[in-house]
């Protein structure tokens, strides 16, 4: 497939909207499972609705891919936590799928505090002709049955249930930003600000504590872990990303407690841009695995960088997302913009990166050729199969025609997830409570 | 209302009045025009007035962050590092001596530690509304518990004035304030935003003499009518069109919202 993103045309098809959108309808994660055939939003509402995409029809070729939702269920209820008289959102921070091992689906759902399981099945089939019950299941007086019958599966409309497996609560102090799958199938870890706990999937009662950067004394602290994630192949390494902007990567079988790193990764900082706001702007935002696991792509405020395994002093590619942004500072930081967490996603070969920014924006680079692109997910340009037209932001001076200036950008519209399908050029990008789902155009 | 940012006649969103060239030490810029409301300081170069704006919003949202039971720590981190590195660079290069004993700097210190200013949006100080509950959140940032309300609320007239008089004013207010206070005061976010302790919102509120009905009031956007009820204060919070208007509120809603909900909550 073509993956020149300048000049790679962009059809779109849009899923979600609500006019009335309240707080609760933002969306707050985005993902795909391992095969692309579902995708996942998790909302500030605790809700997480799942698309599936539709079966390729011979008599319309051009509905091929447009994904539908499939199912939709309230993973987290809003809690109060009677203890600590605290408030717990039921905010859906990450979604991550498991590999598929049957006919059904398997999620891990989190918040700020607890991590769900969830079990996603189909059923068509219904048993029906119970002795005991009735067709409504109540039951039948016992004089009344005068013979015994066999229950048989009766076919019936596709239903689509999720059920709740298994709950991991009460590991987390602080709140939890990252879920990650081992690929041992079996072991999952979930990082919060200070701490990172490693789980077995069958057990809800324990957890492994595998890093703690708490100090002893809280008054020390001066940095927090953002970001955590599983080597994809091998099951023994993970890497987490902190607020200073450096990145541990840790091998289990060094010890129990991964307090030592294997590696550090870290870039000098360029004392020619050296401000009152250079730690929040290099604090990480997010860390990937790139699917060959041999790089590790971070997001910062205002970059993106991509880091070779292998190489400890610098990455190997940076990225400038929004520099133009890098004069306002300030005024982000006033209005609390400056603290926004974006995230950033691999495409399905690590040739191209893509990562969101303010005005509904999101850009996309390419590796290879080294071309960036600027696209714009909104209600006026995603009519279903439009095509994207890339946007630019003009900086200083003059500003030509279809170009936007830096003063007049919405800082309230930002994009801060996205998805990439595993092995195709399809996207999903939330923009508010909105979800777009972009992919190449289809001859 | 206690969210006002620092210099309260700027936009909270408008990107262009301020800090246009960001904070960069190689950008100082002696004519650089702040828009004029820190025109009475004029004697100390603009980058100091910068960096000391830049340390009062820090130490509100700091105190906003320590308002609430779970902050958000990452944020509050990094706030605080950079609180840290403001005040190491100003001990370094001697701006903290001077600012402890020049009167004009005392001005600022007084302006840094008393954060009941930023309580207050200059329209409400324009139209000289008394509003009970201003002070509580001053207290629990200087120490002093002893200053009632009406008290607090003279000083903070005070700190608001020299901005468009002149500085004057300083030589007669306060002249026991606390040199001490600044370093005080940062101890204290610091302590407040990193315990983790059940207790403290209730930790909080308890230096604070007033009731949550007060705070309530406060919240709710400073009636003038102090004699409403409870609940009448929160219908009236949850509608924006009956309170005292002031656009910078409505930007922090969600804020205040959850502050509100804890407070019901408890």
């Amino acid at each position: 497939m073509e993956e020149d993103v300048e000049t790679r045309k962009i059809s779109s098809s849009f899923l979600r909207d609500h006019s009335y959108a309240t707080e609760a309808d933002i969306i707050s994660t985005v993902e795909f499972n391992h095969t692309g055939e579902l995708l996942a939003t998790g909302d500030k509402g605790g809700r997480v609705v799942i698309f599936q995409r539709e079966q390729e029809s011979k008599n319309q070729p051009h509905r091929r891919g447009e994904y539908n939702v499939y199912s939709t269920f309230q993973s987290h209820e809003p809690e109060f936590d009677y203890l600590k008289s605290l408030e717990i959102e039921e905010k859906i921070n990450k979604i991550r799928w498991l590999p598929q091992q049957n006919a059904a689906y398997f999620l891990l759902s989190t918040n700020d505090k607890t991590v769900k399981l969830w079990k996603v099945s189909e059923r068509d089939k219904r048993p029906e002709g119970y002795n005991l019950k009735d067709e409504d299941g109540r039951l039948r007086d016992p004089s009344m049955i005068t013979m015994l019958r066999v229950p048989v599966l009766r076919p019936m409309d596709l239903m689509v249930e999720a059920t709740p497996r298994r709950v991991f609560a009460n590991a987390h102090t602080y709140h939890i930003n990252s879920i990650s799958v081992n690929s041992d199938y079996e072991t999952y870890m979930s990082a919060d600000d200070l701490r990172i706990n490693l789980w077995n999937f069958e057990i809800t009662n324990q957890s492994f504590n595998i890093v703690d950067i708490k100090p002893a004394n809280m008054e020390e602290l001066t940095e927090v872990i953002t970001a955590a994630e599983f080597h994809p192949h091998h099951c023994n390494t993970f890497v987490y990303s902190s607020s200073k902007g450096t990145i541990r990567l840790c091998d289990m079988r060094t010890s129990a407690l991964c307090d030592r790193h294997a590696k550090f990764f870290e870039e000098p900082e360029d004392p020619s841009n050296r401000s009152f706001f250079s730690e929040i702007i290099s604090s990480i935002s997010d860390v990937k695995f790139s699917h060959s696991g041999r790089y590790i792509m971070t997001r910062d405020y205002l970059t993106v960088k991509v880091w070779d395994l292998n190489m400890e002093n610098r990455p190997i590619e940076t990225y400038q997302v929004h520099d133009y942004l890098r004069s306002k500072l300030c005024s982000l930081y006033e209005n609390d913009c400056i603290f926004d967490k974006f995230e950033c996603v691999w495409n399905g070969s690590d040739s191209v990166i893509m990562t969101g920014s303010y005005n509904n924006f999101f850009r996309m680079f390419d590796r290879n050729t080294k071309r960036d692109v600027t696209l714009e997910a909104s209600r006026e340009n995603s009519k279903p199969r439009a095509i994207l037209k890339p946007r630019k932001v003009c900086v200083g001076g003059k500003r030509r025609k279809d170009e936007i200036s830096v003063d007049s950008l919405d800082f309230s519209k930002k994009i801060l997830h996205t998805a990439w399908h595993p092995s195709e050029n399809i996207i999903a990008v939330a923009a508010t409570n909105n979800l777009y789902i972009f992919q190449d155009k289809v001859n | 209302m206690f969210l006002t940012p620092v210099v309260p006649h700027r936009p909270f969103y408008n990107l262009d009045t301020m800090f246009v060239r960001g904070l960069k030490r190689k950008c100082f810029d002696g004519e650089e025009d702040i828009e004029g409301t820190l025109a009475g300081i004029k004697a100390i170069p603009s980058y100091n007035l910068q960096r000391q704006s830049l340390l009062d919003m820090s130490l509100v949202k700091l105190q906003l962050c320590h308002m609430l039971v779970e902050p958000n720590l990452c944020r509050s981190v990094l706030i605080a590092n950079t609180v840290r590195q403001i005040q190491e660079e100003m001990t370094q290069d001697g701006t903290w001596q001077m600012i402890n004993t020049q009167s004009t700097g005392q001005a600022s210190l007084d302006r840094l530690v008393s954060t009941d200013i930023l309580c207050r949006s200059s329209r409400e100080q324009a139209e000289g509304k008394h509003v009970p509950g201003y002070g509580t959140f001053s207290k629990d940032f200087e120490g002093d518990q002893a200053q009632d309300s009406s008290e607090t609320m003279s000083t903070a007239s005070s700190v608001q004035a020299p901005r468009n008089l002149q500085s004057d004013v300083w030589e007669m207010e306060n002249p026991q304030e606390n040199k001490g206070n600044f370093q005080k005061s940062l101890d204290q976010i610091f302590e407040t935003l990193e315990n983790k302790s059940p207790n403290s919102v209730e930790d909080l509120f308890s230096e604070v003499d007033n009731s949550y009905y007060d705070l309530d009031t406060m919240l709710t956007g400073m009636m003038s009518n102090t004699k409403m009820g409870h609940c009448d204060g929160l219908e009236t919070f949850s509608s924006p069109t009956t309170t005292t208007s002031n656009s910078n509120c409505k930007s922090d809603l969600n804020e205040l919202d959850h502050i509100v909900e804890i407070l019901v909550e408890s």
